[in-house]
């Protein structure tokens, strides 16, 4: 359960009267307790974010992204979402088909399991895969034996990435393809489509919006991931260190500067994100619009 | 007996549903089994005496603790923000709609160094705190401030819809039979979104309880006193000791299955109190 | 309670949704708003409630100007036309609700509304359902609790608006006549909004025809139906035929046909549209001497009682179907068949010069 549906925030305003609209100083001093509110806990702590990232000048800001272990922190990052995002997608896809265009048993719980990640700590999610792969895992005494390193390398990275964003595509694509129903496939087989036909023409033009929201969530969360990456790292320099392990190092190292600086460009992503969220969500709704008048 | 699956003309079900399943299992169910089968090695008494040891129930206290008044504050104020965003007009509202998915957008370690810089003695905040005794950097109070901060959209994205959705014709039903604003708030309107709003106040709970990298920076880490759960397990880990790691964290998972189920009752009784007539 | 609506504007950006609008609502009297969507019926009800605010103009009630008063001055019940009630709430609460709003000095005991409740519920004949929830009613009996609510404040007046919109046809006659008998009961004053001839035409004591934000007629239901004030009336009340004719010096001519035209005896050679209703038409297979129309038969639709027939004029072919309604007797009679040649000719008819549609 970690980012609103999509359907969250298409804002319609329907004209109040003053029968149902609070006298003016009530509306004005709501206003007010909540931008304050978001101010001190939003708003602030994203432009500080920033400020401190140039605190130093450019120059510093520069050099610390620029830093060759930087380099190798945006590398890796950019690896481990190479992979989990396209695997999540097809496995989105897939139990996103399964679910809505067809009635089994056990329906709900398969939905539940799909959304169980979202319930786990960061921390525990790194830790089972220690507990497999580990030195004192199940596999540990056998992937030593063959010299595979999968806990403190890359691919413990990439699996706990892959496990944290699991749900993301898939939970976007559930209530979509849900709302949808099967009606388009099914008139599509009567018209002798096979299942390529099926999907490619029906199906993903019905969903392609949904499906890029749920993908632009999905990597925003992969290159952000910490808690189960941190575990699973070893936090080897220039090695095993994603973006957010490597802002970890500096501010520990007490390099403030290069840590703002490597931060303010996670920062920069999450604007972004936002951003075509955002493009998205305003889309749908204009054209869900029309079908929405009354 | 009757069949797992109902019929139907639409191909692609084996694939889908042989992909998912093995996809789960490898992914999740598998490793996440691994937690609670690892911790059948420990006897009863051996788990027991981990997970109830001092530090441990202090970290419990603090985590949980911390993350309801966190959950509070954002069910208040994530009522308000939700109310203003659906309710009123003002500039620069959609924008600031857009922003308030930003915890979820924004990595956990760039808000954790970020709230940190703000609260310490010398930051943005710190330097007017402090002065009034306030500490709140590397103290519970700073917990409660990350939590505060990753948990903030929940309650609004949860209560908006729901809000969006009442149609104006109740409102002014309420007020033709001569009820107040207030009234047709607190009889009406509250009602009405007390189901969301108690799911989006779980939702950030659950994940408040989890939560590590905003809060490990801004906390101290001080055993036994801002010291949260999370970190106990990664420090049992870095010490080699993965039962004591494996214990503590089946605790967490059973809490967090609990209140994923609790969840689940809270969207189905919303679901079913707003059932359109 | 005695309603005056004294030059009512209103509008919504560009849309004029009042224009004008003047109106005498007696004590008692069961008033039905009838018109098409937009055409002003629902902004005047929703005026007169004090849900939605004028541009300019008044609206007394006993004489007195209650256009600023607010809603909880009015004492007046609102029912919605989606019931609008509360789902969160049991169905005896929903009818208690405006009773345990009111401020604590003139709020009845805890025995005293629930003897009202009570009392209210027996009216719409629901007591049965008290512990209900609203998800749980048809839409029915939904609506009967709706009004039930809306009495339970005691109102002076009673607006619906569409409230029977929502409903299927069969349940909607039911209500219907039950809203009559209630309200004969009760005599409050009532005023409902519908788009629906049918309904108005049966159950108000008066209807106000509404166009564009103004009000085409004032009249009883028998008024409106047998002598529309205008065309758009004349159009929106049941199925009617057009012919086009002429009218000079109280003689009109539509075809072959020639008729007197007392009530306009001054005209001038000038072009008319007369307005003839479908019961209002005379079939026959023969000319039989007088004027008529020749037309053939293009459809022919038996419904019940009556016989529907769809003809077309010989001289455009094809172009305005007249709708002509006999009884099966007749039909019988003539026995008619589709393709036939008949001679037609109105029985009643109204004209209206210079009004070319």
């Amino acid at each position: 359960m970690d980012m609103a549906s999509i359907t969250a925030s298409s804002s319609h305003s329907p004209s109040r009267t003053r029968i149902t609209q609070e006298p003016r100083w009530v509306r004005y001093t709501l206003i007010t307790i909540a931008l304050t509110f978001l101010a001190l806990f939003l708003f602030v702590p994203l432009i500080s974010v920033f400020y401190e990232a140039l605190k130093k000048g450019v120059a510093v800001y520069i050099a610390a992204i620029s830093d060759p272990d930087a380099l190798a922190a945006i590398k890796l990052t950019l690896t481990a979402t190479a992979i989990a995002v396209p695997l999540n997608l097809i496995f989105g896809v897939a139990a996103a088909w399964a679910i809505t265009k067809f009635e089994f048993k056990g329906k709900n719980v398969l939905i539940t399991l799909i959304d169980l990640p979202f319930s786990v700590s960061p921390v525990i999610a790194g830790l089972i895969f220690v507990l497999v792969f580990g030195m004192q895992g199940w596999l540990g005494p056998w992937l030593a034996e063959h010299d595979i390193r999968i806990i403190f390398a890359v691919p413990g990275i990439v699996l706990a990435t892959l496990f944290i964003t699991v749900p993301f595509i898939a939970r976007e694509l559930i209530p979509l393809m849900q709302a949808q129903g099967t009606e388009e496939e099914l008139a599509a087989v009567t018209l002798g489509a096979n299942g390529w036909q099926l999907f490619w023409r029906v199906t993903l033009p019905n969903i392609k919006w949904g499906l890029l929201y749920g993908v632009i969530l999905c990597n925003a969360r992969a290159m952000g991931e910490f808690g189960a990456v941190s575990v699973v790292s070893g936090h080897i320099r220039g090695s095993t260190n994603t973006l957010p392990l490597h802002v970890e190092i500096l501010y520990n190292e007490y390099n403030f500067a290069a840590a703002f600086a490597v931060a303010s460009l996670l920062a920069l992503l999450a604007l972004i994100t936002l951003a075509i969220k955002t493009g998205i969500e305003s889309k749908v709704s204009q054209q869900k619009g029309p079908n929405h008048e009354h | 007996m009757s069949q797992f699956k109902q019929h139907s003309v639409l191909p692609g079900f084996n694939l889908a549903i042989g992909f998912t399943l093995l996809y789960l299992s490898l992914v999740v169910l598998i490793p996440l089994s691994a937690a609670f089968i690892r911790a059948t090695e420990l006897t009863w008494s051996e788990f027991w005496t981990v997970v109830i040891t001092l530090r441990v129930l202090d970290s419990y206290r603090l985590t949980f603790g911390a993350s309801f008044i966190a959950a509070l504050i954002n069910a208040i104020f994530g009522l308000l923000v939700a109310w203003i965003l659906v309710r009123y007009q003002f500039t620069g509202k959609k924008i600031i709609d857009a922003l308030i998915d930003l915890p979820f957008a924004l990595p956990t370690a760039v808000a954790g160094i970020t709230l940190t810089a703000l609260y310490a003695g010398n930051g943005w905040f710190g330097q007017f705190l402090e002065p009034l005794g306030i500490k709140v950097a590397y103290t519970p109070i700073g917990v409660f401030v990350a939590l505060t901060f990753i948990g903030l959209p929940f309650v609004v994205r949860t209560v908006q819809p729901v809000l969006e959705d009442i149609e104006t014709e109740l409102e002014e039903a309420a007020a033709m039979l001569g009820a107040s604003r207030l009234q047709t708030f607190v009889r009406i309107i509250f009602p009405t979104i007390l189901p969301a709003l108690m799911t989006g106040f779980a939702l950030a709970f659950a994940r408040a309880i989890g939560e590590y990298g905003s809060v490990i920076f801004i906390a101290g880490n001080m055993p036994m006193v801002s010291e949260i759960t999370p970190l106990l397990i990664i420090t049992k880990l870095e010490q080699y000791d993965y039962a004591g790691a494996t214990a503590i964290a089946v605790v967490m998972l059973v809490t967090s299955f609990v209140l994923l189920l609790i969840i689940n009752l809270l969207q189905w009784w919303g679901r079913r109190r707003n059932a359109l007539i | 309670m005695s309603i005056e609506i004294r030059n009512l504007n209103k509008r919504f950006g560009s849309f004029t949704a009042l224009n004008n609008v003047s109106l005498d609502i007696q004590p008692g009297e069961l008033l039905a708003l009838l018109g098409p969507s937009g055409s002003g019926k629902t902004t005047l009800l929703r005026v007169i409630a004090g849900l939605e605010t004028v541009d300019s103009g008044q609206v007394l009630f006993n004489n007195e100007d209650a256009t600023h008063q607010h809603i909880h001055e009015r004492q007046v019940g609102f029912v919605f036309q989606h019931y609008a009630l509360f789902r969160n709430m049991t169905i005896f609460e929903n009818v208690a609700f405006g009773l345990r709003v009111r401020p604590k000095s003139v709020r009845p005991d805890n025995e005293e509304i629930n003897k009202r409740v009570t009392d209210l519920l027996k009216l719409v004949q629901l007591d049965w359902l008290g512990d209900r929830y609203p998800h749980q009613l048809s839409g029915g009996q939904r609506q009967r609790i709706a009004l039930a609510r809306a009495l339970a404040v005691e109102p002076k007046v009673l607006l619906l608006d569409e409230p029977f919109g929502a409903l299927d046809a069969k349940v909607r006659k039911e209500l219907r006549t039950w809203l009559r008998r209630l309200h004969d009961d009760m005599h409050i004053t009532s005023i409902f909004v519908t788009h629906d001839q049918e309904e108005a035409l049966e159950v108000s004591d008066r209807v106000v025809v509404m166009n564009e934000g103004r009000i085409e007629q004032i009249a009883t239901p028998d008024e409106v139906y047998e002598k529309p004030a205008n065309p758009f009336v004349y159009e929106f009340l049941g199925h009617v035929n057009l012919f086009h004719g002429r009218v000079h010096k109280g003689r009109a001519w539509i075809g072959d046909i020639e008729i007197d035209a007392p009530d306009h005896a001054e005209a001038e050679d000038l072009a008319a549209v007369a307005y003839v209703r479908p019961h209002d038409i005379e079939v026959d297979r023969e000319p039989n001497g007088e004027s008529a129309l020749a037309a053939q038969i293009v459809h022919i639709l038996s419904v019940g009682p009556i016989v529907r027939l769809e003809l077309a004029r010989e001289e455009n072919q094809g172009k305005n179907l007249i709708q002509v309604e006999i009884s099966k007797e007749r039909f019988r009679g003539l026995q008619l068949e589709k393709g036939d040649r008949v001679y037609i000719k109105p029985r009643r008819l109204d004209l209206f010069p210079h009004l070319t549609h």
